[in-house]
């Protein structure tokens, strides 16, 4: 089946197009150029998708998420959460490894794939633990892992304390050429359950320092050079000045390549929203200060962030409905990224064309994966979505198991219409 | 005034109601019956989830007093542990149809939780390290009682800062009713923009206990716990710490002629304060317990609608 999705805004940064016209999806379901218009088949295609008035770009994709299969299927599972995801306009996400049991062997890694397979509703490509339990003591099989399909290797949420460990993971990773996926937070450091400052001194709660972020990113730098040219080192929800300084650092020097993601919360919130003790504004790394935040959406604007990954990750509300303190870190993402980004576009701090290759080219190149692209040639995984249409963000509004969002009951700007992965549509508003 | 969350949420004006209304209830304390029919029909849960002796038997003293059923759960187990969660146990309770409950919490913001899920009024005794609002309310009270006044104090907070609830609580309300404050302890236990909570002009950490207490009205010290040595390497030892951060009687010399001291208790003699200051003449120690049963009082009364039918 052939698909004309005609009359939008196609944005397409990786081939420098932003301008009104067509996107044609061929029947092996891959961008083609649309065939010239005939007398009597007006259109050339099988199914038609009007998309005057709304932006037409690659499909997102998302290399940080949750979907708590195997082990938590009462927060989210493969299904809910790639339906949540395509209703965000993602047609990829990468699921991190912390599953129960966590995704360290060649088993979990085919049984997020055959779940995928049977129930999700866009791609999903595993992460694979760096290393066994994420207790980051041993390594985990990283070539059987490759070789199942994870596309990277993460001990997300585990921070890996183990200099002599890390800097083996580096290494062997680059002889599989994948990429290292590091939360960067010194857990001895990192004892708090915010952002630390005079906020968390005000509020009376422990604090986790900037710093805390800033000596495991310049350590792990440290030990990518050592592992030498090919070595990659990506740094997930990355949130201070001080850790992007080192990766521009990095980057000028040149010797191994350096990526960054933000999460939407990191560049949307500040540690303020703490106040109140609402455990939705509770996440690791923690919400910063207008100084970190600030930098972070300087960061977005002048290049040194690759991509914007969600962190997506439900929780219900036995985890999150308690003591400030005592509740899960993190929360759902899919839906409130695209929005939260165009907020970005409107404030005029990054064009639509950086938006959009924030979300789709340039979380494909720091993974290496296929997509973010309209490429003739390229996957059909299309997101057409309207700018300017506003709705508010309900229990119901969201298709995730959890509704642990800090922006319940707001009213976002963006949304999107029609989501295809493969040509197929798969999400239609 | 529905709740009793934190000084952070009090005016001057509404500090300086319930001390005044502490004064008369502690007339009562005085009376040969002890007690009067204010909050007769009312019932009070003292909800307690830290180990406490003294500000538990002070609320619960004050509420008999002030005639109110009073209904006693303690648990030394966080929620989490014992697999009930705090907002399941709570409306539990709340089928007891209680007008307020007395809530002492090892997590900050625990009694903010409560009220915003349960309709009783929510009397914050102590959670985590961020607010103890009736010890800072009973020590501006025992400041008066032996000042005279709160406004232009120079009042001297000494000891481990950064894990305090009282400190807070004292700061807030010390800053507010223009006291001024000296906060002095191990560096690692000062926790950052701690000066903001009161205003700069009002707050001022110093370098060495010995300038903290240097020419003060009151010398506060506070409960020094011996996990920060070990956990968080705050200080290398008690006797260190008693060398630099304790108080004697050569330091307290320092202090103006007719400083009073108080501490919140429980006390570690010996550590934070040797015994020749905590038991001599500038001691007012007992005296902040005694006022704590007013001050309870008075603020179970104005947050049970007393206020509204005196006003």
């Amino acid at each position: 089946m052939t698909t004309l999705i005609q009359g939008g805004r196609i944005v397409d940064p990786a081939n420098r197009v932003d301008k009104v016209g067509d996107v044609f999806i061929d029947d092996a379901g891959r961008i083609a150029r649309a065939p010239q218009k005939r007398s009597g088949a007006a259109t050339g295609a099988d199914r038609v998708i009007d998309a005057r008035g709304t932006v037409v770009a690659p499909g997102f994709v998302d290399i940080h998420a949750h979907l708590r299969e195997p082990g938590e299927e009462w927060k989210e599972d493969i299904e809910t959460g790639t339906r949540a995801a395509v209703a965000g306009g993602m047609t990829a996400v990468c699921c991190m490894a912390n599953t129960r049991p966590v995704n360290d062997s060649r088993g979990v890694t085919e049984l997020i794939l055959a779940r995928a397979k049977e129930v999700g509703h866009c791609r999903v490509y595993p992460i694979g633990a760096v290393t066994k339990g994420l207790i980051g003591e041993s390594l985990a099989e990283m070539g059987d892992l490759k070789r199942a399909g994870c596309v990277a290797v993460s001990d997300d949420g585990q921070p890996i304390m183990s200099a002599a460990v890390m800097r083996a993971a580096l290494e062997y990773a680059r002889g599989l050429d994948l990429v290292v996926i590091a939360h960067e937070e010194d857990r001895t450091l990192a004892r708090g359950v915010m952002d630390e400052g005079p906020l968390s001194t005000a509020l009376g709660m422990r604090g986790n320092p900037g710093a805390a972020e800033e000596v495991m990113v310049v350590r792990d730098i440290a030990l990518a050079e050592l592992a030498g040219p090919g070595a990659r080192l990506h740094i997930a929800h990355i949130s201070t000045a001080a850790a992007l300084r080192a990766v521009r650092a990095a980057r000028a020097r040149g010797v191994v390549r350096v990526t960054c993601e933000v999460t939407p919360h990191h560049f949307s919130l500040t540690s303020e929203s703490v106040r109140g003790y609402d455990s939705n504004f509770k996440m690791a790394p923690p919400l910063r200060g207008d100084s970190d935040r600030d930098a972070v959406v300087l960061a977005l604007r002048d290049g040194t962030i690759d991509a914007i990954a969600t962190d997506h990750a439900p929780h219900s509300l036995v985890e999150k409905e308690v003591e400030f303190d005592q509740a899960a870190n993190g929360i759902v993402g899919f839906e409130t990224a695209l929005p939260l980004t165009l907020a970005l576009v409107r404030q005029k701090t990054i064009s639509m064309g950086r938006a959009i290759r924030l979300l789709s080219k340039g979380p494909c190149d720091v993974i290496g994966l296929p997509g973010g692209t309209l490429t003739p040639g390229a996957p059909g995984d299309v997101v057409v979505f309207d700018p300017n249409e506003k709705w508010t963000v309900s229990a119901s509004s969201l298709c995730s198991k959890s509704g642990n969002s800090p922006w319940m009951g707001a009213t976002m700007t963006g949304r999107v219409r029609a989501t295809l992965v493969g040509g197929k549509v798969v999400y239609e508003a | 005034m529905k709740h009793l969350l934190g000084i952070e949420d009090l005016s001057r004006a509404q500090i300086e109601r319930i001390l005044d209304t502490a004064k008369s209830m502690k007339e009562v304390g005085g009376r040969r019956i002890r007690k009067v029919p204010t909050l007769r029909g009312r019932t009070v849960v003292n909800l307690f989830f830290e180990a406490s002796t003294r500000t538990r038997t002070s609320f619960e003293v004050a509420e008999k007093r002030l005639s109110a059923d009073v209904i006693n759960f303690a648990s030394s187990t966080s929620s989490v542990s014992k697999g009930e969660t705090l907002i399941d146990t709570t409306k539990n309770l709340m089928a007891m149809r209680p007008d307020a409950i007395v809530v002492r919490h090892a997590s900050a913001g625990a009694p903010h939780l409560l009220a915003r899920h349960v309709a009783a009024s929510i009397v914050n005794a102590g959670d985590g390290a961020h607010e103890h609002p009736t010890q800072a309310l009973l020590d501006a009270y025992t400041m008066r009682d032996k000042c005279g006044r709160v406004e232009g104090l120079e009042v001297a907070i000494v000891g481990d800062i950064r894990n305090s609830r009282v400190a807070r609580s004292n700061i807030l309300a010390l800053a507010r009713l223009g006291a001024h404050v000296r906060l002095a302890g191990p560096p690692p236990l000062i926790p950052p923009g701690i000066e903001r909570l009161g205003g700069r002009a009002r707050v001022t950490v110093a370098n060495s206990a010995d300038d903290a207490v240097r020419d003060a009205d009151v010398v506060m010290m506070l409960r020094i716990q011996r996990e920060r040595m070990t956990d968080d390497q705050a200080f290398p030892s008690l006797r260190e710490y008693a060398i630099l951060w304790g108080l004697n009687a050569r330091r307290l010399a320092l202090a103006k002629k007719s400083a009073i001291v108080m501490h919140p208790g429980p006390m570690n003699r010996g550590v934070e304060i040797m015994p020749e200051v905590a038991d001599g003449a500038q001691s007012v120690i007992l005296e902040q317990v005694e006022n704590g049963v007013a001050v309870r009082m008075a603020v179970l009364y104005l947050v049970l609608g007393g206020g509204e039918a005196a006003a």
